[in-house]
């Protein structure tokens, strides 16, 4: 288990002020200026060797997004996009880090801007989080009251702004070229790359978006140096990581611990196992709504990082966890996910649009055995006719909870047509 | 995707314009994106609308948007429509979201939207006829570790059960204030009965 000297949100709860003299308390804005005189390119090695990847979902290294940046700017500024826009069903790991322990966020915003040459950073939170936008405006206040942002930040000669922005309910704008089109006021509907936000992001400027999580490790990335990072975890899937443990769990919890604790132990460590114990479990979904579910056979031993979860065909995502025990109608919640999906799709590219609802109807009959058997194979080659045929990834991630379904359930499946069948003979 | 439209002819209000606190206010919001690019403050102009607004858009306010953001009436008209938080219709003075999607509904959200249809005597999408209550269910609202929930309001209401949500139906039918948060006693996000890592960080001092 993690020790709690390797936690980086120690307010992760929110026992303690988030406000500014606390957060002084917990470490934060110690010195800053000390780390940025480190020096840009240096800054942006240290995250490379630290071997952070991005804790949205999709794991890209942190430090080579932002080598993309230019070095020299063509007239045009360059931003910072914090994605805050979190909505991945299971997810609610970035809620806490901004009502709880929003300083952390704060100094990554000036630390990873200022490596990148960014003259601001834009926060796109999701409106709902109405009370977490207003303790986070609070301590952007706070650091430009106290000169740690804004014109010669900290004392560095670097000029810096963070601002947020609230979104208005819309899951996709979680993508990182939706949430760009909704801060330019438009409808968030993801643009075709490239051009890649690094060369034409936010009005045609230069940028890079990055998780909440994803930042706000910085600070203690470069006070505590790359190789303690690196040192946690395993390779390729290094540092901590904070997880959401949700659903039949008897104490469902966010908590921080090592890339790569194995799910039977983080459940059991600190959401105080399975309901009904680890046998009564059914399947896992490992790394919130989009990942493949996993059965209980794979539970038994599957590590939480990027590269293990993978290799069973799902995914870290954004590492929240839902539980099903036995009494989990499996089919049903798979088939509410594929609801949502249909529910938020942006309606731009046809397979998703009209593949999603399409989708979402097939798996409402199955839920009831409403189908024929051939129906199971129909649906799961829908789902790879919308699965990589569509802008960005909402088509993929309504595809994929369908497939893991299949994958790992198709005897229940036909188990409910076949009874329903004999039911009506 | 969903189908939203503004609301009839008949509910439209003639014209809509930002008080001079809010206009101030909107001023304050354009200042944060760069010159020319003032469309951006859209979204949050929207809002501010709308809260002035007794919670519901009314096209007059996407018009008057539009007006001061240099914006053709339809972009905006874009915007309303696509995102779901624009109520484009009127709604009760207290709308009440229950989060139905797989993580609250795994912990029982079915059970939360049958107290509240019964506590409000009204069925999902409608209001009550003292409109002081709309009802509806939304999607994941990102507080799953505290399944199951809903959102009334800017406030978050969580770990709830039948009896705890009809409690913080009861309280605001008699206007007060429920204190938002856990309904069930816990502090926040960490486990039921106290976290297992950081006890040495549960009391205030830092």
């Amino acid at each position: 288990m993690l020790r709690d000297d390797d936690r980086i949100f120690t307010n992760l709860y929110g026992y303690q002020h988030w406000g500014l003299e606390a957060a002084r308390k917990r470490g934060d804005w110690d010195n800053t200026k000390a780390l940025m005189q480190k020096g840009q390119d240096e800054i942006v090695e240290e995250i490379k060797k630290s071997g952070l990847r991005g804790r949205g979902g999709a794991g890209f290294p942190t430090g080579l997004k932002w080598s993309f940046m230019p070095k020299q700017s063509d007239g045009r500024p360059s931003y910072l996009v914090v994605n805050a826009d979190e909505g991945e069903p299971g997810t609610c790991k970035d809620r806490d880090m901004m009502r709880h322990d929003p300083h952390k966020l704060v100094e990554g915003c000036l630390l990873a801007g200022f490596a990148m040459r960014a003259v601001a950073a834009y926060i796109y939170i999701r409106g709902e989080f109405h009370r977490e936008g207003n303790v986070l405006e609070a301590a952007i206040a706070e650091a430009y009251e106290a000169g740690l942002i804004g014109r010669n930040a900290c004392g560095s000669g670097y000029d810096f702004d963070i601002y947020l922005h609230r979104g208005a309910g819309a899951y996709i704008c979680g993508e990182e070229m939706a949430l760009i089109e909704s801060l330019e006021g438009k409808k968030g509907q993801p643009r075709l790359k490239p051009p890649f936000p690094a060369g034409v992001g936010v009005w045609g400027c230069p940028t890079t978006v990055n998780n909440v999580e994803s930042i706000a490790v910085v600070p203690a990335i470069l006070r505590r140096g790359a190789e303690w990072f690196a040192g946690l975890g395993r390779e390729n899937n290094t540092g901590t990581k904070v997880f959401c443990i949700s659903g039949h769990v008897e104490r469902p919890c966010n908590v921080e611990e090592e890339m790569g604790i194995p799910l039977k132990e983080l459940i059991e460590k600190h959401a105080g196992g399975v309901r009904g114990g680890w046998d009564n479990l059914q399947a896992v979904i490992p790394g919130g709504a989009s990942v493949p579910l996993v059965p209980k056979s794979i539970c038994d031993t599957v590590l939480m990082d990027f590269d293990s979860l993978r290799a069973v065909k799902s995914g870290l995502g954004t590492a929240a966890v839902i539980v099903m025990d036995k009494s989990a109608d499996v089919v049903k919640a798979i088939a509410r996910l594929s609801e949502f999906y249909k529910h938020e799709s942006c309606g731009q590219c046809t397979p998703c649009r009209e593949g999603t609802g399409w989708m979402w109807r097939v798996m409402e009959r199955l839920v009831r055995g409403e189908a024929d058997v051939a129906e199971i194979d129909m649906l799961l080659d829908v789902t790879y006719q919308v699965e990589g045929h569509t802008i960005c990834a909402l088509g993929d991630a309504a595809a994929w909870p369908i497939q893991g379904l299949i994958r790992h359930f198709r005897p229940e499946l036909e188990r409910r047509i076949l009874e329903r069948k004999q039911a009506a003979a | 995707m969903s189908h939203r439209l503004p609301a009839a002819e008949t509910l439209q209000p003639a014209s809509f314009a930002f008080s001079e606190e809010n206009l101030a206010k909107a001023r304050q919001v354009i200042a944060r994106y760069p010159e020319g690019r003032q469309a951006s403050a859209v979204m949050p102009l929207l809002d501010l609308a709308q809260r002035q607004h007794d919670g519901w858009l009314p096209r007059a306010a996407m018009d008057h948007v539009a007006g001061i953001l240099d914006m053709p009436p339809i972009r905006v008209y874009e915007v309303a429509t696509f995102y779901n938080m624009y109520n484009l219709a009127p709604v009760g003075r207290h709308l009440v979201q229950v989060c139905t999607t797989t993580p609250c509904w795994l912990r029982g959200s079915d059970e939360i939207v049958a107290a509240c249809r019964k506590r409000l005597g009204i069925d999902l999408g409608e209001t009550t006829a003292d409109g002081q209550f709309t009802l509806v269910q939304v999607e994941c609202l990102g507080a799953c570790v505290n399944a199951p929930m809903m959102q009334i309001g800017d406030d978050y209401y969580e770990d709830l059960d039948p009896a705890s949500t009809v409690a913080v139906l009861d309280a605001l039918a008699q206007g007060e204030t429920p204190r938002p948060g856990s309904q069930s006693g816990r502090h926040s996000s960490e486990p039921a009965g106290g976290p297992t890592t950081l006890k040495d960080f549960t009391t205030e001092d830092a």
